[in-house]
């Protein structure tokens, strides 16, 4: 086949699309839009390397700052949680072999978030609406900085996602518990019990113990799912009651009636910001990504997974740390109480290097196992998640103490050797390892067209996204700071490294976008969008 | 708070040991992926699970032990609200500006001083930093709360002041240069 032939075909026009399932449109839908989005966030994080290289005179500090607070939303909500949620929309019936509680609230999760972070997005393009991810209160509210208007389609852009969350969130927990028509009937509250970790909890009381994987109703995975799901619904109503209360504000300066911003304590607000928002960095996506290594283990090697027990434990252990970690965000505010710097800042934050350290070594001895191996690029890419999470996490809980936090906070050593490695390398490589390793099953056998570009994009990613933090923390280690501008060009070192390495991020990305339209085709693409006909409670075709 | 280890020390230790920390997982992870394709021994008793579980749990405790031992401001930071102090400095924020008691804040070396940052308005950070931009401390400045951090110096030297959380676009403008003088170190 002549290029051109591929680009429109697809390698070997093994790509049918008309053959694919409403399920399997609907994850690849998902995908597609988590990968534009994710593309959104990576050119938005160049212009902002490149910026912090030198100003970019063209583009003014307003817009800047309104990339700033695009990026992380974008990458967060517009890219992970689409992939994240495609995935699991996917594999939980898959896992559990029945359909899907509701196909057509999946398709309104996809479309609000969809739509909501387009419309977040496009107002902070324009308006330059930049109170940041972290909104601490009442900068969100200001309007000598912003204009309420502004504030009020970005938050109408975050509340269409939290619905598209809530709406998640209630198909997954459906999909759990429901019985298909004509399948034998499924105790759902025993499988809710099962999948939150209570029956383990009541057995410890009961003196009951199980033994084998079969005395569990509920599949490891599905646990890890079901466990980051509790933080996502929490996490979705922090974020919705924020902007609710950020939106009253808006609509009383819209109507002439201003509300003092002082009446909301600044260090209630942001324990109660931060205590909700760690439900995502702290919570769902260290659960979310432990399943996801437990299930990639366990479907690369075909073995069960090593020491299954802690693994369910470590899980449990991790939902609950999750609601008590936030403190360490408030290391450097002298007003809040030393205890909850000590026990929650240090003590409980320093059981994530534990249930983390933990996942990571089930993982390795599961795949250990069963050696020798096929390097895939399911196996290869999975390994770099690990390493990621394995330099990232250890870099969280240095800075999530007190003595070093009052000389690393809201420095660059925060948002790259922690923040940026523990997404790119440790999140987005985890993901990665999804979609090559889902790539034939939601394609029907789809051929990946270059082997060769596979291998690239996972040197080019690596290197970059691992490159990038380095250096960024090294310039945080002599005194760079986040969210903010230097004219002078007091870090030109690092950040020229800095920006070398992101390109290699962006080059990664343009390698694996290439790869995958040439292996479906501008034709199969497209047809991802059209209406299956086949019946939407099949997830494969029969 | 006799100790001559600052910042820049602390640093350079968290550099050292972090530095060493990677170079080793990245050795173990490339030597993982070498032999996970190779035939060999592949079974893994569990002794060495709760062996790296007890590594584990020592390592997180332990950094804070050594770290609460080892960096002269902890002990302050945590249970120093009733210490007294030979300076004390009151300075406000508002509107993206930080305002001083007078130009120059003239702080001696070897006793401890008190900084109240009080802001008027918005979130702000309140950081002192060397010339050549490395940060002395840092601490966040919430309105309608105290915002008090105190601090020993141990060297002569010229600090900058310079706003160390986000409050909108202006917040990067908000710098005072060569704003606090430490003198009187004989070392």
């Amino acid at each position: 086949m002549s290029f051109v032939q591929t680009l429109i075909g697809g390698n070997k026009g093994s790509f049918k699309p008309e053959s694919l399932t409403p399920m399997q449109k609907l994850t690849l839908r998902y995908v597609v839009v988590g990968l534009v989005y994710y593309a959104f966030a990576a050119i938005e994080g160049m212009i902002m390397r490149i910026y912090q290289v030198k100003p970019i005179s063209f583009i003014p500090p307003k817009q800047y700052f309104g990339i700033l607070t695009a990026h992380p939303l974008v990458g967060i909500f517009g890219s992970t949680y689409m992939l994240v949620f495609g995935a699991f929309l996917f594999l939980v019936p898959m896992l559990l072999k029945k359909p899907l509680w509701s196909f057509k609230l999946a398709n309104w999760t996809w479309g609000l978030i969809t739509v909501g972070t387009f419309t977040f997005w496009l107002d902070g393009f324009i308006s330059h609406y930049a109170p940041l991810y972290t909104l601490y209160w009442p900068l969100p509210a200001d309007f000598n900085v912003f204009h309420p208007l502004s504030g009020a389609i970005f938050i109408t852009g975050i509340a269409l996602i939290m619905v598209g969350t809530l709406l998640f969130v209630l198909n997954i927990f459906k999909t759990i518990t429901y019985t298909p028509d004509g399948a034998a009937p499924v105790n759902g509250k025993l499988m809710l019990l099962d999948s939150l970790g209570f029956t383990g909890l009541f057995n410890l009381f009961r003196g009951r113990r199980r033994n084998q994987e079969e005395d569990y109703l509920t599949p490891l995975p599905i646990v890890a799912i079901a466990r980051g799901t509790v933080d996502t619904l929490f996490n979705a109503l922090i974020i919705t009651g924020t902007g609710v209360l950020i939106l009253i504000y808006m609509i009383a300066e819209l109507m002439g009636h201003s509300l003092r911003t002082s009446a909301i304590d600044a260090l209630l607000y942001k324990n109660w910001f931060w205590w909700g928002l760690d439900l995502i960095a702290d919570g769902l996506v260290l659960i979310y990504v432990a399943g996801v290594w437990y299930l990639l283990a366990m479907l690369i090697t075909g073995k069960k997974l090593f020491m299954q027990k802690w693994a369910r434990a470590a899980l449990a252990l991790e939902m609950v740390v999750s609601w008590t970690v936030w403190s360490h965000h408030l290391l450097s505010d002298q007003s809040q109480p030393a205890i909850l710097k000590v026990v929650s800042g240090e003590m409980v934050t320093a059981f994530e290097l534990i249930t983390t350290g933990l996942a990571f070594f089930i993982t390795l001895a599961t795949l250990w196992s069963a050696r020798p191996l096929k390097m895939t690029n399911p196996l290869k890419f999975l390994i770099g998640g690990l390493l990621g999470f394995a330099l990232a996490i250890p870099a969280g809980i240095m800075q999530a103490d007190v003595g070093l936090n009052r000389i690393l906070h809201n420095t660059q050593w925060i948002i790259g050797p922690h923040v940026h490695v523990a997404i790119l390398v440790g999140l987005t490589m985890t993901l990665y390892s999804v979609v090559y390793f889902l790539l034939p099953i939601l394609t029907n056998g789809a051929e990946l067209w270059s082997q060769k570009l596979a291998n690239l994009h996972f040197w080019l990613h690596l290197l970059g996204g691992i490159g990038m933090g380095g250096f960024m923390g090294m310039a945080g280690l002599h005194g760079m700071l986040r969210r903010t501008i230097y004219y002078n060009g007091e870090y030109e070192g690092y950040m020229w490294l800095a920006a070398l390495s992101g390109s290699l991020l962006l080059i990664a990305l343009g390698v694996f976008l290439f790869n995958i339209v040439m292996t479906l085709g501008l034709r199969g693409a497209i047809g991802v969008f059209k209406k299956s006909d086949l019946d939407a409670r099949e997830l494969l075709p029969q | 708070m006799k100790s001559a280890v600052d910042s820049n020390t602390v640093l350079w230790g968290q550099t050292i040991i972090y530095t060493a920390y990677v170079l080793a997982i990245m050795a173990l992870m490339a030597w993982f992926a070498y032999n996970i394709v190779r035939t060999g021994p592949s079974k893994i008793k569990p002794a060495v699970f709760y062996a790296f579980v007890a590594f584990l749990v020592t390592t997180g405790v332990s950094l804070h032990i050594i770290t609460y031992n080892t960096i002269p401001w902890t002990k302050v930071d945590l249970h120093g609200k009733n210490t007294p102090t030979a300076q004390q400095f009151e300075i406000t924020v508002a509107d993206h500006k930080f305002q001083l008691p007078s130009e120059r804040l003239d702080v001696q070396c070897g006793k401890l001083v008190e900084f109240n940052v009080i802001s008027k308005d918005l979130t702000y950070g309140f950081g002192l930093f060397r010339s050549d931009n490395s940060m002395v401390f840092q601490m966040q400045v919430i309105p309608g709360h105290d915002n008090i951090i105190k601090w020993n110096f141990l060297k002569n030297e010229v600090l900058s002041i310079r706003s160390t959380e986000y409050s909108g676009p202006e917040g990067s403008q908000m710098i005072v240069k060569d704003a606090v003088h430490v003198t009187g170190c004989t070392k």
